[in-house]
């Protein structure tokens, strides 16, 4: 799988302060990379180096086998981003999506045909004469990705595309948007601050904190397993526990943790150093004493509370059973049933199949690709 | 906060354009209120402790000749009551200036209006003050070879002729009157391509005859100050109907008449014609003014 | 009386085509770029919205007087000399309204652009196009700074009889001379023509406007 952009040994500085220093990020087709992290991690930057819209102060870009730049007006022909505000041109939708269209000189009638297929991409088909600046968000959105999309881009850069929209049209969107993605072995960079949006959108995700990328692979992985505490702590994980695979019986591994054993399903051979990771909403909790009936949830971990979280609608409950530290999501009315508070002991129970195992990176680098 | 400035933007921008449309409008009513001037605010003191201000209305060619400088000092030395404020305008404003009251005395060189303005019962009297000459000039090669022609009448006919670019101020002044007349006398009606009208005072006039390398009647003071930086050369100045008499008028019921009679006396007076008559010697040579107020010489 | 409005009318429309021509080009560069050179030359055409019209018009007459380094021209009160003058002073007032425009399109909006390939002259078109009611902006304020100005135009015209006479120029002849009833004409047709002007172009804006919003 060969990438359709990659770039590596990226630095940008702005006054002296580096703000950009990414050793390797590649973009595969027909995959999308969400390049997550907070405000002020590089994100941006990173894109508008990626986009060639901006020139890194040292690196190499690859187009498609060919070393490009900001220079090279045929390799930004490739390229089209979408923002978080739409910045639609004052004129129809129609006159929008056109635009990059006549950059590239093709010629009006296919112009109008290519229009009005990415419209109907985005579900926006005879929307052409509407003026561009009377749309909702959710609307506007649309006919900026439309605008990306009518040029067909090996790459497309999508620079946090639902920030400003409201839940319920952010939702939609971002599933819609993902679907359509994958298509015309078109690579896409997808910039987000938003995990559960990058969890919808992406195949592979990178984790970004202070212009470098700290944790990155394939998005089930990532989200489980970030391999890089930082990460974790931004995903809402414990750090992973490292454990060593004792036996592997019908697919299913027990991996010894310090204090407690713990059943996944996974490839693994007995003697592996893994560490293990479990998403917060896979955890159950209960009563320290209750007899749990016997069922596919084959990990039964008794634990103390060590913290309680308010998480809006939930609480992030962080627990200690043995060495291994795990979170759950529970909601108020669990904490209440359950009297949950730091110090209390409860029975954390999760399938074999929500756990996920990665190898030590110190044995064998990205194992579990 | 951005929404608030920009509505108040919005409310503004009517009323500037009412506020502006009506400081225009006083404006507009100021210029036409001082046509029908109404001055008869502060009536002057008679005490004569603080000077009484006399209101000389006079052309711009007295005024830019630089004789005014000489005179009014000399006079207000002579007369420590009084002041003189120099209102330079055209010969018609000037007259209209007296017609109103708004001036005091006049100083001006257009005879047959100045006798109608005193015998319409605006003036006191007419007395000859000095005359200067107007000359005619033009680009030294000379085309239509007024040099040699018998009097200004005959020169402006050699113009025609040629057609050859005259410059004429057009502006009512007395020069541009003195201009008219002498078309007059040569039976030419001016009018063409040739003749190019300025609209403007006489240094402007000058400039762009210089400029066209036209002819132009001018009266000598002012061509002979500007000469330098001109191409232009003196053609013909020797011709009696080029002669410019000024006269001074005492305006009849004037704010400070007594000032005026004073300013007349003095100016057709001893000490006021030998001033004249020797203004200019330093810097041209010879006189620029030849004082002629009746007995003036001879008291 | 209205040959003069006429010769007023063709030498500013003129001028402002020309002042268009040089400015337009000049505020987009000012209001797109970022750089030391860009703000300083920002400095310049803001004072050169303050130059004053005599100073203007002394230069150009000094400059194309048969004595001045152009004399050989024989510019000097006539049109032409006019339109040079008014173009001078024209092309600051454009050249700055249209930099404050074009300073307005968000960078963001000119980087989406180049986001899809457009070249720097694309990025231009693209922000004369958004800012193109600040456009308009520029010619009124261009041409109410020309048609009313009086010192330049009366210093390089010379007030000439049906060739450089203009209205401006007209009023004060014609106020030097006492004649207050054409100099009050002349100027409420220049009051009118400067309103009928920038109600044309309101229209313009206006309608402009309500085919984006609709």
């Amino acid at each position: 799988m060969s990438a359709v952009l990659e770039a590596t040994q990226i630095r940008k500085s702005y006054r002296r302060r580096e703000v950009l220093d990414v050793e390797r990020v590649a973009l595969a087709p027909e995959r999308t990379l969400a390049l997550l992290g907070p405000s002020g991690a590089g994100k941006s930057t990173l894109l508008a180096i990626l986009g060639l819209l901006e020139r890194p102060d040292a690196g190499r870009i690859v187009l498609d086998g060919r070393e490009v730049t900001a220079a090279d007006r045929s390799a930004r022909m490739q390229v089209a981003a979408a923002f978080q505000r739409p910045w639609l041109f004052k004129g129809t939708v129609g006159a929008n999506v056109a635009y990059g269209l006549a950059l590239r000189g093709v010629p009006a009638s296919e112009r109008r045909e290519r229009v009005a297929e990415a419209l109907a991409r985005v579900g926006l088909a005879g929307w052409e004469e509407r003026s561009a600046l009377t749309l909702s968000g959710g609307e506007a959105q649309r006919v900026a990705l439309a605008r990306a999309l009518a040029v067909r881009p090996r790459v497309l850069l999508l620079d946090e595309p639902l920030a400003s929209l409201d839940p319920v049209v952010k939702w939609r969107l971002a599933r819609e948007f993902a679907e359509l993605l994958h298509e015309d072995g078109m690579a896409v960079l997808w910039v987000t601050h938003d995990q559960d949006e990058a969890a919808v959108v992406a195949d592979e995700v990178a984790v970004m904190r202070d212009g470098r990328i700290v944790a990155s692979g394939p998005a089930d992985e990532v989200f489980l397993v970030p391999g890089d505490p930082w990460a974790a702590g931004f995903l809402g994980l414990e750090e992973p526990a490292a454990g060593v695979v004792a036996e592997v019986t019908d697919g299913v591994a027990r991996v010894a943790c310090e204090g407690a054993d713990v059943f996944a399903v996974a490839d693994v051979r007995p003697g592996e150093r893994v560490r293990i990771g479990v998403r917060p909403e896979d955890v159950v909790l209960f009563e320290a004493t209750a007899d749990v009936p016997a069922s596919s949830a084959r990990n039964r971990l008794r634990c103390s509370v060590t913290a309680l979280e308010h998480t809006g609608t939930t609480f992030r409950v962080v627990l200690a059973c043995g060495g291994v530290r795990l979170a759950a999501r529970v909601s108020k009315a669990a904490v209440r049933e359950l009297s949950l508070a730091p110090g209390a002991q409860v029975l954390a129970v999760f399938k074999a199949t929500a756990v996920r195992l990665a190898r030590e990176r110190s044995e064998s680098e990205g194992a579990s690709r | 906060m951005t929404d608030r400035r920009i509505w108040l933007a919005k409310r503004q921008a009517p009323v500037l354009v009412a506020v502006l449309l009506a400081v225009l409008l006083a404006v507009l009513l100021a210029v036409l209120g001082g046509c029908s001037s109404t001055r008869t605010e502060s009536k002057p003191p008679q005490q004569p402790k603080p000077p009484q201000r006399i209101v000389l209305a006079t052309t711009t060619s007295t005024q830019d000749s630089g004789l005014l400088d000489v005179l009014v000092p000399a006079f207000e030395k002579a007369y420590p009551a009084y002041t003189v404020d120099v209102v330079a305008v055209g010969t018609g404003e000037a007259l209209r200036l007296g017609e109103q009251k708004d001036a005091d005395v006049l100083l001006v060189h257009a005879r047959a209006d100045e006798e109608a303005f005193v015998a319409k019962g605006f003036g006191i009297e007419r007395r000859d003050v000095c005359y200067n000459r107007f000359v005619l000039v033009g680009p030294a090669a000379d085309p239509a070879d007024v040099a040699h022609a018998s009097g200004a009448a005959d020169a402006l006919a050699r113009i025609a002729k040629k057609g050859s670019p005259f410059v004429s101020r057009g502006d009512d002044s007395g020069t541009h009157k003195k201009e008219k007349s002498l078309w007059a006398a040569s039976g030419v009606k001016p009018g063409g391509a040739w003749y190019i009208v300025t609209g403007q005072g006489m240094g402007e006039t000058l400039k762009v005859a210089s400029e066209k390398q036209a002819y132009t009647l001018t009266d000598e003071a002012t061509y002979l100050t500007m000469k330098d930086s001109l191409d232009l050369s003196l053609l013909l100045g020797d011709d009696p109907s080029l002669y410019n008499q000024y006269g001074v008028i005492p305006v009849t019921g004037a704010r400070n008449e007594e000032g005026a009679r004073a300013f007349a006396d003095w100016i057709c007076g001893p000490e006021g014609q030998r001033l004249i008559g020797s203004f200019g010697v330093d810097r041209f040579g010879r006189p620029l003014f030849t004082p002629n107020a009746p007995g003036g010489e001879k008291s | 009386m209205w040959a003069v409005v006429a010769t007023s009318l063709r030498v500013s429309v003129v001028a402002v085509a020309i002042a268009v021509l040089a400015g337009v080009p000049a505020g987009l560069y000012l209001g797109m770029r970022r750089s030391v050179v860009r703000n300083a030359l920002l400095v310049l055409a803001n004072a050169g919205m303050g130059l004053p019209p005599v100073v203007v018009g002394l230069v150009t007459a000094m400059a194309l007087s048969r004595r001045g380094p152009l004399g050989s021209l024989d510019l000097l009160y006539t049109r032409p000399a006019m339109v040079i003058a008014q173009v001078i002073i024209a092309v600051p007032v454009v050249a700055a309204v249209t930099a404050a425009a074009a300073a307005s399109v968000p960078f963001e909006l000119r980087l989406q652009a180049r986001s899809l390939g457009a070249s720097q002259l694309h990025e231009a078109m693209l922000v004369l196009k958004e800012a193109r009611m600040g456009l308009v902006a520029a010619v009124a304020a261009g041409f109410g700074a020309v048609i009313s100005e009086v010192g330049a135009v009366m210093m390089v015209g010379g007030n000439l009889e049906g060739s450089t006479r203009v209205m401006t120029t007209a009023i004060v002849q014609y106020t030097r001379m006492g004649r207050y009833g054409p100099a009050l004409a002349l100027s409420a047709v220049l009051l009118a023509l400067i309103v009928v002007v920038n109600t044309v172009l309101a229209q313009v804006q206006r309608s402009a406007e309500r085919f984006e919003r609709s």
